[in-house]
């Protein structure tokens, strides 16, 4: 089967295009993609950052996984991988899982200020930031999680609220991760 | 105080854009375009839309100010604005800006919330493509914004007046980045 087939429904809007998931509507409005690509490149790959893009790639997922958008969870999941050098199962194990998985207390006590983000600005507490200070989290570190976490309850809604479609075959997501990893979210060809 | 050392005195999400300029840059250019860039919607609406997501996740900062940008923009008819963060359906907004207002609000629970019906009724009233399109995307913009914003803990004055002024300057000057310190 060519995974690339379109089964989904119709997105709610005629988009112009059949791209999937945030690329449908990145087309039909080139305007606001070009700050919402900006953005992601900041935040997730921009190498001038303490926490690696592994790190903030993860954030991403994690976020995505919990607002239940399949496009974002394993574009993002199938990165996050590809930098951390973990499979399928590994991801889903961390995202299932964060408290329990191999990775460092302070991803842990990020990934949960990152949680609350995703319930409400008010949820994230004095002791969570406490709590990932005391695991050597600084003031920048902690501010892109919140902005990462923030940003994803953002596309995550982008791409659902239009209800965009998305491939169900994960060998999608991860063939196409080294080349998003390699070109980055500015610049990139919608079509490819 | 916020969650991290962010200049004194400085309210919100200029306080957060001040702390790390690089990513507010395109948080800036998003809000410019997707509020004041071309739309079929005004940009009393589209700050009317930003103001109710932002009343829904009781971002307090987000709504007094975007409101009161809204109030700034419509003018005579300002009342609009708190007959809809009151209680929009009994609001005199048009049955069209009810339909996007609602769309709105679903998508401020979740993307997946929004029903095809939900979308259907906004055509029926009338609404474009592009219309939902903005509407969808000005929702979601600011379920991040209002996360960004309270996630840090950043500063909410609380004085009326403040709001006041910050809409005038938003609704004339549009959405220019804070210089860093």
């Amino acid at each position: 089967m060519n995974h690339n087939t379109k089964t989904n429904v119709m997105a709610h809007i005629d988009l112009n295009n059949e791209f999937p998931g945030i690329r449908g509507p990145m087309g039909f409005r080139p305007e606001t993609a070009r700050p919402l690509n900006e953005l992601a490149e900041l935040l997730l790959r921009d190498d001038n950052n303490t926490l690696s893009r592994g790190d903030r790639e993860l954030i991403g997922t994690y976020v995505s996984y919990l607002n239940d958008c399949f496009f974002c969870q394993n574009v993002h999941g199938a990165l996050a991988g590809h930098y951390m050098q973990c499979n399928l199962d590994q991801m889903n194990a961390i995202k299932k899982d964060p408290s329990g998985a191999p990775i460092s207390e302070k991803m842990k006590s990020l990934l949960s200020i990152a949680g609350s983000v995703q319930k409400g600005g008010k949820h994230v507490t004095t002791g969570q930031i406490d709590a990932a200070r005391q695991v050597g989290a600084t003031d920048r570190e902690i501010h892109d999680t919140v902005l990462i976490a923030a940003a994803f309850c953002m596309f995550n809604r982008y791409v659902d609220g239009l209800g965009t479609w998305a491939p169900q075959d994960m060998n999608y997501y991860v063939e196409r991760a080294p080349r998003r990893a390699e070109e980055g979210y500015l610049d990139f060809d919608l079509a490819k | 105080m916020a969650h991290i050392n962010v200049p004194e005195g400085v309210p919100g999400i200029r306080s957060l854009v001040m702390f790390r300029p690089e990513t507010g840059k395109p948080l800036y250019d998003l809000a410019q375009v997707l509020l004041r860039g071309t739309s079929p919607l005004s940009e009393a609406e589209r700050e009317l839309i930003a103001a109710y997501v932002s009343h829904r996740n009781a971002c307090g900062f987000c709504r007094d100010s975007h409101a009161a940008a809204a109030r700034c923009l419509y003018g005579e008819d300002a009342g609009t604005v708190d007959a809809v963060l009151n209680d929009m359906e009994r609001s005199g907004v048009s049955d069209k800006l009810k339909s996007l207002l609602n769309i709105a609000g679903k998508v401020q629970i979740l993307g997946k919330e929004v029903s095809p019906e939900d979308v259907e009724k906004a055509r029926e009233q009338g609404a474009t493509d592009r219309e939902i399109h903005d509407a969808v995307l000005i929702a979601a913009t600011f379920s991040m914004f209002n996360r960004y914003v309270d996630g840090l803990a950043s500063w909410t004055p609380e004085d009326p007046e403040t709001y006041a002024a910050m809409g005038k300057r938003m609704a004339e000057k549009g959405y220019v980045a804070p210089k860093p310190e």
